[in-house]
């Protein structure tokens, strides 16, 4: 591949024939991408309600207005139980933004040039996956900050920190089904309709707001196998103190069934995405 | 010499549409092939196709000597992408933009700091470098997305109707950007919709339309073909216009039209017609508000090679 009648000095190194001269790791080219979204996060702060107001807003209205009616009276005992499970609920819903901005990001031609870059597939998805932990750890820093000044007393401020891992962990993991509807459907509005449907189910078919007890046998089947009834065990173990061993493990076979399904599918559902 | 762009047979159908219906495309290395169409002719797909970001329904194009669907890394390694909608992080600093694609293709952070800095100097934008591109008007986002494209010195480069929306003195600058882009020895296809901007800047023109190619030949081969340049005057007084007429009748020796404003169109093929003719109104003594010289429009190109305008809603032989 020669070319003889280009000018044999250039000005300037602008465009130049010989190929490719490095080449990157898709590690590198993930936290290049993270640090993209991390940018973005920065520049525009009203995207972060979601993992800040909000789960304050579930927090408070929970505790004040319904606490009394479920824990018979106690508020402040209320808390203690809630915290942890409200966690888990608000933890997933953070993961909306993840499938929404990505559904975003490919409509408006960022992604054309990311797909023309001799780049790996999966490291813009991967990138923004990465970049959610900062979300994930201000939406668990905030919980526990307000909810200690609600009155919210942990038995183990280690369990706390294990909590944080394990939540982040699990979202990590989550998020990726959010990834996956943002790379299926046409609008970012119709990622928020598709999780919220299927979050609030699993949201509300927990142990997060009630003692499984008091449902019915069908429900409490559903509990059993709901991922994020483990997630708000292992958590309320680890806070308040408590077995953990079961949650704990449960929670980490569904983090890895989520990712060894939901990574896949999406970086498949990217690549075919025209 | 070889190509550095060689595509044959490509067919692409979305659904019941079929955007590419059989095209070929070659353009040598260190050339500029104009690929010119209406809206909806299937530039873009062939584009897309090119960058390994579509893959053909049948057909087969090899990019830089690799073939596009077999080898796609080694075609992404050689290509530059700038599209039809910039396609810049509008939330990220010029400079961030720059830096971005040069750490994904793997430079040091000093390399790519050192690139971004050439560019936008390159591409006169250093005094925004620091501002979001967001607040760029439509030249500068161009600019930054023509700069971005470059940034891993392909030897292959996509510009898909890098003028499009842009106003005429910003689309001259564009122009002027793309040739210096060229004159570092790229090989450049470049998509557009103005007969105008092809002969500025291409070496060859393939015109394609509904998915097929309806023309291929070099600026000057194509003009010839739809009759060089048109000619436009319009007499102060329209009760003139046959005398105009007459006149350029018997400048040129073929027919003119005449709008319903008053303006006298016709073909011209030879370049000394113009100062003939000024000095045949001023001898006459004819005022005119209007007198112009301009290549035909797409419009006119089509309705020469296909007898028909570009209606894209025409589509009987896209079926």
């Amino acid at each position: 591949m020669t070319t003889t009648t280009l000018p044999a000095q250039r000005q300037l190194p602008l465009a130049a024939a010989t190929g490719p001269t490095t080449t990157s790791s898709p590690w590198t080219q993930a936290r290049v991408l993270a640090r993209r979204s991390l940018i973005k996060t920065w520049r525009t702060p009203e995207a972060l309600i979601d993992v800040t107001l909000q789960p304050v807003i579930f927090l408070a209205l929970f505790t004040y207005v319904f606490g009394g009616a479920i824990a018979g009276g106690s508020q402040e005992d209320y808390l203690q139980f809630l915290l942890p499970g409200l966690l888990g609920q608000t933890i997933a819903m953070a993961s909306v933004a993840l499938g929404q901005n990505l559904n975003a990001d490919i409509e408006k031609g960022v992604f054309d040039r990311f797909r023309s870059l001799p780049i790996a597939r999966s490291a813009p998805l991967v990138g923004a996956v990465m970049a959610d932990v900062v979300r994930y750890v201000i939406l668990f820093v905030v919980m526990i900050a307000v909810g200690t000044v609600m009155g919210f007393d942990p038995a183990s401020w280690t369990g706390v920190l294990g909590s944080l891992l394990l939540a982040v962990g699990f979202a990590l993991c989550f998020g990726w089904i959010s990834v996956y509807v943002g790379m299926l459907v046409r609008t970012p509005g119709a990622v928020q309709g598709i999780m919220f449907a299927l979050i609030f189910p699993l949201a509300f078919g927990s142990n997060v707001f009630v003692s499984t007890e008091t449902m019915p046998g069908w429900l409490q089947a559903f509990v059993h196998v709901n991922p994020i009834s483990h997630l708000v065990g292992a958590v309320r173990g680890l806070m308040m103190g408590g077995p953990v061993a079961g949650d704990l493990v449960w929670t980490l076979v569904s983090m890895a069934g989520l990712l060894v399904v939901f990574m896949p599918l999406a970086v498949r559902a990217y690549r075919r995405r025209a | 010499m070889t190509n550095a762009i060689e595509a044959s047979g490509l067919t692409m159908r979305f659904g019941s549409t079929q955007a590419l219906a059989g095209v070929d495309l070659a353009a040598r290395e260190g050339t500029v092939l104009g690929v010119l169409g209406p809206n909806g002719a299937g530039k873009t797909t062939a584009v897309r196709i090119l960058a390994t970001l579509l893959r053909p329904d049948s057909g087969t194009a090899r990019v830089a000597g690799f073939d596009v669907v077999r080898q796609p890394a080694q075609v992404r390694a050689r290509i530059g992408l700038t599209g039809q909608y910039a396609s810049v992080d509008e939330d990220l600093t010029g400079t961030q933009n720059l830096l971005l694609i040069g750490q994904l293709l793997g430079f040091s952070t000093r390399e790519s700091r050192s690139r971004a800095v050439e560019l936008l100097e390159w591409f006169d934008l250093t005094d925004s470098a620091g501002r979001t591109a967001k607040t760029y008007s439509g030249g500068m986002r161009r600019r930054l997305d023509l700069a971005a494209s470059l940034v891993g010195r392909p030897s292959v480069i996509y510009l898909d109707e890098p003028t499009t929306g842009l106003d005429p003195a910003k689309r001259e600058e564009m122009w002027d950007v793309v040739r210096r882009v060229v004159g570092e020895g790229a090989t450049v296809l470049l998509t557009t919709q103005y007969l105008e901007e092809a002969d500025a800047l291409a070496d060859e023109i393939t015109v394609i339309d509904s998915g097929r190619v309806i023309a291929h030949d070099t600026p000057d081969g194509l003009k010839h073909h739809v009759g060089g340049q048109r000619l436009r005057v319009r007499p102060t007084d329209p009760a003139r216009v046959d005398e105009v007429r007459a006149l350029l009748l018997a400048l040129t020796g073929v027919g003119s039209e005449t709008s319903t404003r008053g303006e006298v169109t016709c073909r011209v093929d030879d370049d000394s017609l113009l100062p003939a003719l000024v000095g045949r109104l001023q001898d006459d003594g004819i005022a005119v508000s209007e007198l112009s010289l301009h290549l035909p429009s797409l419009d006119e190109v089509f309705l020469t090679l296909t007898g028909r305008g570009t209606d894209t809603d025409t589509t009987e032989e896209a079926a």
